[in-house]
């Protein structure tokens, strides 16, 4: 195919693919139109159905909870599997980098950034305590509570201790607070179907008061679940990735 | 109530003006963002023009009122991605020298 010929096909090509694009557009509802019945339905409803007022997580744990499921385990498999490709082989070990490049100018890391990274662990930690455990309560929830978690555990590496970020977030205690997390998860589920509910059914009382920490049942405790997984997959990534930019692995002999 | 009921009954609509303009102010800044991200070539900058930039979806979804997206998108696109980026960079780079 000579370049000429080739670039016919491509205008033939992107002329049908704006003719549909446009069309599709025309198509559309108007801006901030919502047409569907089913999110001003949630939106009546869900109060007084499961006594949370963080009405998103009430959809993300309790409506749809078997989706949240299946994405909780994306995150879970992405992050066994980074483990998994960048475990140490048979016939590798360890050796400090910085015998590789003696001569690279690594900069210390500044007094400043230092005082506020360590400042900020503590409050990090606090803020992503606070949105896990109080999705039933607010626009929050575990995933972010989760984020929020680990980039407390960030900081610290961020403040020059990496050292003191290997220490406390080992690769088989992250792994396993990950582990309890996701199966947290759906051993919930099943405890329903053990009292004759159908899977993830909210089987806990839900308290009298709308917006209490203490109501809204499973919703609250599906959400933690998911706040520590979440966690331990992003520092267990985190912390793999950082042993290969810092520990470097070499064949032996 | 039945279901149609529910789907029938008025629903809150947000008033007109001030949030209009913010939207449309961040839905500009979101485009200028994202093709800043494309045009900058050199990979470190690169990492650190789509912190800015996960910044910048962070506001337009709070704009949006979404604000456990705004949660999410903060932590991630504006800390996590970037530093996984700037690590694996570091660690290719090492390999090259």
């Amino acid at each position: 195919m000579t370049p000429a010929v080739r670039r016919w096909v491509f205008l033939a090509g992107m002329a049908g693919l704006a003719a549909f694009y446009l069309w599709g557009l025309t198509g559309l509802p108007g801006f901030g139109n919502y047409p569907g019945p089913y999110g001003d339905i949630i939106n009546r409803i869900a109060v007084a159905q499961t006594k949370a007022t963080g009405v998103v997580s009430a959809v993300n744990f309790e409506y749809r909870g078997f989706d949240t499921l299946g994405e909780e385990f994306i995150l879970f498999t992405a992050a066994i599997g980074t483990a998994t490709v960048l475990r140490r082989l048979r016939g590798e070990r360890e050796r400090a980098a910085r015998d590789e490049a003696m001569d690279r100018n690594v900069p210390p890391v500044s007094d400043a950034v230092r005082m506020v990274s360590l400042l900020l662990v503590g409050p990090t930690l606090l803020v992503g305590w606070y949105l896990a455990s109080h999705a039933q309560t607010s626009p929050s929830g575990g995933f972010q509570g989760g984020v929020v978690l680990a980039t407390s555990f960030i900081l610290i590496y961020l403040a020059g201790e990496f050292l003191v970020f290997r220490r406390i977030g080992p690769v088989d205690v992250t792994d396993a607070v990950g582990a309890v997390g996701a199966g947290g998860f759906a051993a919930l589920g099943v405890s329903a179907v053990a009292m004759g509910l159908p899977y993830l059914s909210n089987f806990l009382p839900l308290g009298s008061t709308p917006g209490a920490v203490s109501s809204s049942g499973t919703i609250a405790l599906i959400s933690f679940f998911v706040g520590i997984e979440v966690a331990a997959a992003f520092v267990l990534i985190v912390s793999e990735l950082l042993d290969q930019t810092l520990f470097v692995r070499r064949e032996s002999r | 109530m039945t279901l149609s009921a529910l789907a029938a009954a008025p629903r809150y609509t947000a008033p007109l003006g001030l949030m209009d303009a913010l939207q449309v102010t961040i839905l500009v800044l979101v485009a200028a963002g994202a093709t800043g991200v494309v045009l900058v070539r050199d990979p470190v900058r690169q990492a650190i023009a789509l912190s800015v930039y996960g910044v910048l979806l962070a506001i337009l979804f709070l704009a949006f009122q979404a604000p456990d997206v705004t949660l999410s998108e903060l932590t991630v696109g504006a800390v996590v991605l970037p530093l996984l980026l700037v690590l694996t960079l570091a660690k290719v780079r090492r390999r090259e020298e």
